[in-house]
């Protein structure tokens, strides 16, 4: 799951995080009422969607840029105007872009260094990691790939968390000495604590800045949490903004249905994850292109196979549909006959191959022969891949 | 032989009176599994299927039962304290099969169990099957999900992250007639108990196994270590495939561990490196079994 900027700021405040003062605002007229509540000098003025590039970003209207500087309450109304309710399109939102319906008023600073940190969890040694550097305000892979020395990374006993000593050592690293190492050690021992109680599985400071006038702040923040977790974590879950994510997906989560939409125009439904990626594989290698990752979980149930069929046909790409079901446990005659269902219901009128394979799939493919439904059968997923991709072609 | 379980080996059940658990420890039993005790704090002295003695603790059911495995059906939020607690009873083996731990959660678990005897499977794993020598491999010893009757008795190892594609080569194998010594689901879970290169060793020692299957998918590098270790140590002919070539970069695919994320984990790179270890690639996931029979060819 994913936050807004503002809202990483407020847990940035809750956790005693040094941060930019500002707050968010919905409408030109409570975007000059924070204004003016701040301190008097520069103000910044952001646009707030889930999307990166949003400096450098045009919205539809015309205006240019979705971050911008100004001086007075006043000008920050007016910004506030030509932002707000319009979509902002970067090279992260693809071209059809994302209306902006809140905006961050802050105070802005002025920069002396920009520094990097990041905490997430190590894969590879199971336990978190702290990374750093003085390569602040640049994509982190990139300083990764050209300059590896530049990079501290550094290992925290999960029973321990993490010690002073380990800041201090952090800190000296990035050349933060005097009292700056204080506010240092202050920051990274908080955000850790940030990083555990809140359950994320990244957090990532970029940049952490050192202003002209000797303070240090985490100036922009991307937090990834583990979706595991957000059953105990409702002030995250309250965060959420479905408005933000593909429809699709919000629709699908709504009946237990694992969905991923991409930009192809074959569809695939499939239980299990491993072989649903397969499956959108196979579809790539057959010379076609997936237009999702569906997996409907190795219980599936009639009304999910029918759900995650309307899901599928609500997309008006979508030129063909591809089943692919391994039914270990489950009847693979039940699962054809939520197929057959689902296509009934839903007017079926684009090509369909299904895969079957498993416990009782005679039956199953039975069902399926004598549904009158215009459908083909995969002898194996390979079979089914080229098929459905070879309808598409000849129906196009 | 086969690695970790044998058709002799005495297992438990934690979360046996769930639906979920019932359902499965229903299924290994008709499989002819061993399945000698059960856990469900509050209901010890009852009887599961009137013939499995359940217990309150696994304590309790390990010192009654003589059970040396265990397999977690128990709701995610609890299943941390469930893994904990067949370390803490001595088992040789604890199969988690709950989907949906917290991250955090695992982190500690896999922490304090450093120094402990226990191996842990999973979580978010379809568990592991050494098939029997009855009809459709009844007989054998099946912990926690996956069909058995799609196994046969042989000698090729499988070990994979995902459920259903386990289930893909597996009944390629057998319908190839090729027989399987154990077939292993480490789980799709960023952090685990066991990877790839524990079991790749195991099958290497074991004299029952011949070839190995090895399945991976994007996120991590579990298969990149895997293949290098083999390149070097393993003497038994391997072929693999990796999943999730087409998956965009930053999003997780189903399982919490398959996001290739700052370029890393990606199909492309774990291919290669299979490829550097003398793996022999299944290109599609009908292609598993036929890669083996190639490589063993070769």
């Amino acid at each position: 799951m994913n936050i807004h900027e503002f809202q990483a700021r407020e847990l940035f405040a809750e956790f005693g995080v040094a941060t930019q003062p500002g707050s968010v605002a919905h409408t030109p007229d409570e975007a000059e009422t924070v204004a003016t509540g701040l301190n008097q000098g520069k103000l910044v003025i952001k646009a707030q969607i889930h999307a990166g590039g949003r400096g450098k970003g045009t919205f539809k209207n015309g205006f240019k840029g979705g971050v911008h500087l100004c001086d007075t309450p006043s000008e920050a109304k007016d910004l506030a105007s030509k932002m707000l309710g319009q979509v902002l399109v970067t090279h992260q939102t693809g071209p059809e872009g994302k209306e902006v319906g809140k905006i961050f008023v802050g105070e802005a600073v002025d920069i002396a260094r920009e520094l990097y940190f990041a905490i997430l969890i190590d894969r590879a040694t199971s336990v978190p990691v702290l990374i750093a550097s003085t390569e602040g305000g640049v994509d982190i892979e990139t300083v990764a790939d050209k300059t590896p020395e530049k990079i501290l990374r550094l290992s925290i006993n999960p029973f321990l968390g993490i010690m002073p000593y380990q800041t201090r050592l952090i800190a000296s690293s990035l050349g933060l000495t005097g009292p700056l190492m204080n506010q240092a050690s202050k920051l990274f021992t908080n955000l850790y604590r940030l990083f555990i109680e809140r359950d994320c599985s990244m957090v990532e400071v970029n940049p952490l800045v050192v202003t002209t006038d000797g303070r240090l702040m985490a100036l922009d923040a991307k937090f990834n949490f583990d979706d595991n977790a957000l059953y105990r974590q409702p002030s995250i879950i309250a965060m959420r903004d479905v408005t933000e994510e593909d429809p699709r997906e919000v629709e699908a989560s709504k009946h237990g249905l694992n969905y991923i939409g991409l930009d192809g125009n074959i569809a695939c439904l499939v239980n299990g994850a491993g072989l649903a990626m397969a499956t959108m594989d196979i579809i790539q290698h057959a010379g076609g292109s997936p237009a999702n990752f569906l997996d409907v979980g190795g219980g599936a149930t009639r009304e999910q196979v029918a759900s995650a069929f309307r899901i599928i046909l609500a997309d008006s790409r979508v030129k063909g549909i591809l089943v692919n079901i391994f039914g270990g446990i489950m009847d693979c005659d039940v699962i054809a006959n939520g197929i057959v269902e689902a296509a009934k219901e839903t007017g079926l009128s684009i090509p369909l191959v299904v895969r079957l394979e498993g416990n009782n799939v005679e039956a199953g493919k039975k069902t399926l022969a004598q549904s009158g439904l215009k459908l083909e059968s995969g002898e194996n997923i390979l079979d089914a891949a080229n098929r459905i991709v070879a309808a598409v072609k000849s129906a196009a | 032989m086969s690695i970790l379980v044998t058709p002799d080996t005495k297992v438990l059940i934690q979360g046996i009176t769930g639906s979920f658990g019932a359902r499965h420890a229903k299924l290994s039993l008709d499989y002819g599994t061993k399945v000698v005790a059960g856990v469900t704090p509050g209901k010890g002295g009852q009887l599961f299927e009137n013939q499995v003695p359940i217990f309150d603790t696994v304590e309790q059911a390990v010192r009654e039962s003589g059970a040396t495995v265990s397999a977690i059906f128990v709701p995610p939020p609890f299943a941390a304290d469930a893994i904990l607690e067949g370390v803490a009873a001595g088992l040789e083996l604890v199969v988690c099969i709950t989907e949906g731990i917290p991250v955090i959660d695992m982190m500690r678990v896999k922490e304090a169990m450093k120094g402990s005897k226990t191996r842990l499977i999973g979580p978010n794993c379809p568990g592991l099957v050494t098939p029997g020598t009855g009809d459709k491999s009844h007989g054998g010893c099946r912990i926690g999900i996956a069909p058995g009757y799609i196994h046969k008795k042989g000698s090729v190892g499988v070990v994979s992250r995902s459920g259903t594609l386990t289930y893909e080569a597996v009944w390629q194998l057998t319908t190839r007639g090729y027989g399987q010594s154990t077939c292993v689901g480490i789980g799709g879970d960023p952090i685990n108990g066991t990877s790839h290169i524990d079991i790749l060793k195991m099958f290497n020692e074991d004299p029952e196994t011949e070839a190995i299957i090895m399945i991976g998918e994007i996120g991590g590098s579990a298969e990149e270590e895997a293949a290098a270790w083999a390149a070097e140590h393993c003497k038994k002919p391997i072929a693999g495939f990796i999943a999730g070539a087409t998956a965009p970069e930053g999003r997780r695919m189903g399982h919490a561990g398959a996001i290739v994320s700052g370029g890393q984990g990606t199909a492309a790179g774990k291919i290669a490196a299979l490829r550097a270890a003398g793996i022999e690639i299944a290109e599609t996931p009908s292609d598993m079994a036929d890669a083996l029979i190639r490589r063993m060819k070769r």
